[in-house]
């Protein structure tokens, strides 16, 4: 994954608003360019999950640009647009997987940008494909779970499955919405290992959405801290001071 | 212990006097109904004999005649049944997936579509069999279209109903991984509404078995045409044969469809 360098992420000047006149995003400025987990902490309607999908185009920005693998993403449509979204992996809050089909199928609709629709009715995936995911499920732990239908899995071995499905696509980029906060303490910790294991394994950055400032701490290399549309920190994880904290989240009685 | 009596009703006083209002209507329209109705005593008084006298030339059935002519007739309605199904699809599932708005976000096509639906589903199928018969002429086709264009309502609104009900979170995640429009339709609609398709469809059909058995009043095929010429030609025991097969025939239909959805879902 050398050649994923060239390929981090630019963020300029993104603005975004639902309705004309409520900016949700104002004005974000971020770079990517160290592999790990970057941890995006903010309250609740902050725009967090807003920032992500307008990285991958599930939300169309108002204005801005994001830059990606030497293309500016909201400029590309159609084709293009789904060229470049195969490389940008993402993971969910609730899991969003097909839950009618196996843990192993769900695996491999992370490689249905890379195939025709014919190929995908036909379950043509190519041998390489099909060795891939065998291997990534047995990383996840998941090897015995490959014939099951995805709804018969736990939290968290769903999210396990939502992240190799993501590290299918061999992406340059992962992006994680909130993927702990569905989940126990303990399976919390066990997705955000995993995330950072795998985000270091394959060199790229992973942009996590996370409510747990804590857990973000112990995990992130880099933390963003959002309130109101607006980036308030952007630093390392240690230099989260409780006056950033009451910055963002606002009030303090909460802090003690 | 509170000294203040708090006040609390159901409803309203405009409630209650539209309630009231909604009662004498009804009773209104009843009595109304029964005098436009205009039920001539005496032949409603004559009916149990009426009944009894038509049970007694139906008894005992002519089985001989199964063989010879509702056999073939009664295959013919399995067949207009079944073909129509199978025609309505390739109408209803493109029109469910135009009508359905979480496919296609544009109002404009969602209404076109919906128009069709509802069109086809305001005309009854025996009004359709007598368009058609009146096109092709009498026989299987007008049957199977007649079948067919009802069914296209039905099929199609439902299935709307039941794609528009799927999780989106799966087709998002799916549009994340760069899929194309047609993958995601295959890979994350597809898995989500196939129940409820088949379960719809063989509804559909088990439906159609039964108004198949009418259309041959009209001359659009099938077991109707006995029905109706032994009928005109006051073969009661011939009568009371076909009305027996086409009751069995329901029943296996009901059969079969329970079991086949109890092994799918």
């Amino acid at each position: 994954m050398a050649e994923s360098q060239q390929n981090y992420l630019q963020i300029r000047n993104l603005n975004h608003e639902y309705e004309a006149g409520k900016p949700i995003l104002r004005g974000i400025d971020l770079n990517f360019d160290q592999p790990g987990i970057i941890a995006i902490i903010g309250p609740s309607g902050t725009g967090k999950s807003t920032l992500l999908r307008c990285i991958n185009r599930l939300i169309n920005p108002t204005s801005g640009e994001v830059l990606f693998d030497n293309v500016d993403l909201t400029s590309v449509e159609g084709k293009e647009l789904r060229r470049h979204r195969r490389h940008i992996g993402m993971v969910f809050q609730e899991y969003n997987l097909v839950e009618r089909l196996t843990v192993i199928e769900n695996l491999l609709t992370g490689r249905l940008g890379y195939m025709s629709a014919w190929n995908a009715w036909r379950r043509n995936y190519t041998q390489d494909d099909i060795n891939n995911a065998f291997e990534l499920l047995e990383m996840v732990g998941l090897k015995d779970f490959a014939k099951q239908r995805a709804d018969s899995l736990s939290g968290g071995q769903r999210q396990r499955v939502g992240i190799a499905r993501a590290v299918m696509q061999d992406p340059y980029v992962l992006l994680a919405d909130e993927p702990t906060s569905s989940l126990d303490p303990k399976t919390a910790v066990e997705i955000m290992e995993l995330m950072d294991t795998l985000a270091r394994r394959k060199n790229i950055p992973a942009l996590v959405n996370i409510h747990d400032v804590s857990l973000a701490q112990r995990f992130a290399v880099r933390m963003v801290g959002m309130s109101g549309g607006h980036v308030v920190y952007d630093g390392p994880p240690e230099g989260i001071t409780e006056d950033h904290l009451k910055q963002i989240y606002g009030g303090e009685s909460w802090l003690s | 212990m509170s000294t203040i009596n708090h006040q609390w009703e159901r409803f309203t006083f405009q409630k209650k006097l539209a309630r009231f209002a909604v009662y004498l209507v009804t009773v209104a329209a009843f009595l109304a109904s029964i005098r436009t109705v205009d039920v001539i005593p005496e032949f409603f008084y004559d009916a149990p004999n009426q009944i009894s006298d038509m049970f007694s030339r139906m008894w005992p059935l002519d089985t001989a005649f199964y063989p010879i002519t509702v056999h073939a007739a009664l295959m013919e309605t399995l067949h207009i049944a079944t073909l129509g199904t199978l025609v309505t699809l390739i109408f209803a599932v493109p029109l469910a997936l135009l009508n359905a708005r979480n496919v296609v976000a544009n109002p404009v096509v969602n209404w076109i579509s919906r128009f069709f639906l509802v069109s086809s589903r305001s005309v009854n199928s025996l009004v359709w069999a007598l368009l058609f018969v009146a096109v092709f002429g009498p026989g299987v086709i007008a049957g199977v279209l007649a079948i067919a264009f009802r069914s296209v309502g039905f099929i199609g609104k439902l299935l709307a109903e039941a794609i528009e009900e799927i999780n989106m979170g799966t087709i998002e995640a799916l549009r994340a991984t760069g899929a194309s429009w047609a993958s995601v339709l295959i890979k994350g609609y597809w898995p989500q509404v196939k129940p409820a398709f088949f379960s719809i469809v063989l509804f559909r059909w088990d439906i159609n078995v039964r108004e198949s058995a009418v259309l041959g009043l009209v001359g659009a095929g099938g077991i109707g045409v006995v029905l109706n010429d032994a009928m005109n030609l006051f073969e009661w025991q011939k009568v009371s044969m076909v009305l027996f097969s086409i009751f069995a025939v329901v029943i296996l239909a009901e059969i079969l469809v329970v079991q086949i959805r109890k092994r799918m879902i």
